[in-house]
């Protein structure tokens, strides 16, 4: 499988303002996300999410070691707008990447900067907004629609300028269950049908166990990495570094504290409730 | 005693007259009792934010009366003045609302609105910079220079700073990781046993509202279609994942074992789950 994305040695320090000194986010932090894969990114407050994924499309550059993407090392300025094409990037507030007045409008704002040609552009439009389910909106007001509705125009957004890898940092963050259900299964819908690779960066594990492979990040090191079953698994860890594992598996990790001896690699409500069953039965 | 507040036959139209009418209210009724813990859930759409802001004044029903302390605050100027204090609004993403050079100026700005002196703001400031776990040092560093929970904690605490007697707060922890969330819900538990207020808190984490509450205001349509108990509101599970609402995954599991034919009651924390499970596999050991 080729490499979507390759981070060597990476050192970042957030620059110091007047004479107070920077804030060091990564020393050496390694990762290599494969072409085609959908990754979860998971990590507390202040763990260099954030940081991380703007080093995928080049809005920031290494202090020390290397960002790869598609093969382009993000800090050479020619292939900037190679590597802009390449990865595309949905952020927390809907409100915020929002351009234009129309929805159809505001999706073609990409393609149109990459100077695609007109036919193309609506052909475009009209493809990407079937795909997350908006194409009977392409004539309404982009601020009138709903949160998740509005992630999922910046989402069509970003399938019009035809990237071979989409991050999105938080999107459901500011979304309730029914809008963050819809954007999640847009993404999978995109990493399955187009095969396009997925940085999903989050703080909620339902979302996270739905990945191919979820990263934990802490204090700018990989914490954990693994399938979501065998990241989950590790709940003293997660605790350790200040998150939690889903529910159901806290359930099993505090039954087993009270003398049960339950699996920790079972996270959906239907093995759970199957290991529970199994337990009290007999 | 009087209920704190009340709220009755409240309905709120939006646009009247034009094209977007849309009737975000419709004819609401609840109290609350002081000293309350109330959690208000409901997805985007059923009037969650549109209700919040009616508690203080800030917006004017369109029909139906709310009291404070059994007075309409529309009734008279000076009511609808003071129900602005004495009823303290957190608003969702609040660390964007700061503005000034200081932490300390920024908590300040509300209790020097109300005309307090010196002294008394400055009691205020350090009291609820206490409450959201702020130190002495953090006081005097320009908000924008800290992390986000601790942005919406200076937040919160500019609102607190008013001491209102009920304080209202729109998902005050979304976007935060599990450490900051548990951080922020003990400052709200801490002002509440301090001062005895009410609190009000919309949120769309099923774990936090189960846990913390005594009482859950379900709202769906523009209408409360439930009002109870966690345990009375969470018995209804099924009905409230009709209303696209989450439930508790713990919650869920539970659905599932009685599905399997498993002599469970519903649960909706982690503890009673804990709990439910231990006395099931006892029992099967002493039988």
């Amino acid at each position: 499988m080729s490499e979507a994305i390759r981070v060597e040695h990476l050192n970042y320090a957030y620059p110091g303002v007047d004479d107070t000194p920077g804030v060091a986010v990564f020393t050496d932090l390694n990762l290599t996300i494969e072409a085609g894969t959908f990754v979860a990114v998971l990590g507390s407050n202040g763990c260099g999410k954030s940081t991380l994924a703007k080093h995928f499309n080049s809005i920031l550059l290494p202090c020390g070691g290397k960002v790869y993407v598609c093969g382009l090392d993000t800090s050479d300025e020619e292939l900037l707008i190679r590597i802009r094409r390449n990865v595309g990037m949905v952020f927390q507030n809907p409100d915020n990447q929002i351009v234009a007045n129309v929805v159809e409008e505001d999706v073609a704002f990409g393609p149109e900067n990459l100077g695609v040609a007109s036919p193309e552009i609506a052909r475009r439009v009209e493809l990407a907004l079937k795909h997350v389910g908006m194409y009977e909106y392409r004539e309404h007001a982009p601020h009138l629609l709903s949160g998740g509705q509005k992630q999922r125009i910046a989402i069509a957004g970003i399938i019009a300028m035809e990237p071979q890898c989409i991050v999105l940092d938080e999107p459901t963050a500011m979304l309730d269950p029914r809008g963050r259900k819809e954007v999640l299964d847009t993404v999978k819908k995109l990493n399955k049908d187009k095969n396009m690779t997925v940085v999903l960066i989050t703080h909620h594990m339902d979302e996270a166990a739905q990945a191919d492979r979820v990263v934990v990040l802490h204090k700018g090191q990989v914490a954990a990495d693994g399938t979501p079953r065998e990241v989950f698994s590790q709940v003293e860890l997660l605790h350790r570094i200040g998150l939690a594992a889903p529910e159901t598996v806290e359930l099993c990790y505090a039954l087993n504290q009270q003398g049960f001896r339950l699996p920790l690699d079972q996270p959906s409500i239907e093995e759970c409730a199957q290991v529970l069953f199994n337990t009290v039965k007999t | 005693m009087e209920p704190i507040l009340q709220v009755q036959n409240l309905t709120h139209t939006y646009s009247v007259g034009t094209p977007f009418e849309h009737v975000a209210l419709d004819g609401m009724n609840f109290s609350v009792e002081r000293g309350e813990f109330i959690g208000i859930i409901g997805h985007t759409g059923s009037g969650k934010s549109t209700l919040m802001q009616h508690l203080n004044g800030l917006l004017k029903p369109t029909s139906g009366k709310v009291l404070l302390d059994g007075k309409d605050i529309w009734s008279d100027k000076k009511l609808t003045r003071q129900a602005r204090f004495r009823v303290g609004l957190v608003f969702q993403y609040p660390e964007y609302q700061l503005f000034e050079e200081t932490v300390y100026k920024d908590i300040s700005f509300g209790p020097k609105n109300m005309g307090l002196s010196k002294e008394e703001i400055d009691r205020r400031v350090r009291e609820a910079a206490g409450f959201v776990g702020l130190t002495e040092d953090q006081l005097q560093v320009s908000p924008f220079d800290l992390s986000g929970g601790q942005k919406r904690r200076v937040a919160i605490a500019g609102v607190i700073a008013m001491e209102p007697e009920v304080l209202i707060l729109d998902e005050p922890t979304a976007g935060l990781d599990p450490v900051g969330r548990e951080e922020i819900l003990a400052n709200i538990q801490a002002y509440r046993r301090a001062k005895n207020a009410t609190i009000m808190m919309v949120s769309h984490s099923m774990n936090d509202v189960a846990r913390l509450t005594d009482r859950l205001l379900v709202l769906n349509g523009a209408h409360i279609a439930m009002d109870g108990t966690p345990e009375q509101v969470f018995a209804r599970a099924r009905e409230l994942e009709e209303m696209g609402l989450d439930i508790p995954e713990v919650t869920r599991v539970f659905l599932r074992l009685q599905e399997m034919g498993l002599p469970v009651e519903p649960v909706y924390t982690m503890d009673q789950a804990v709990a439910a499970l231990k006395r099931l596999k006892e029992g099967n050991a002493h039988a």
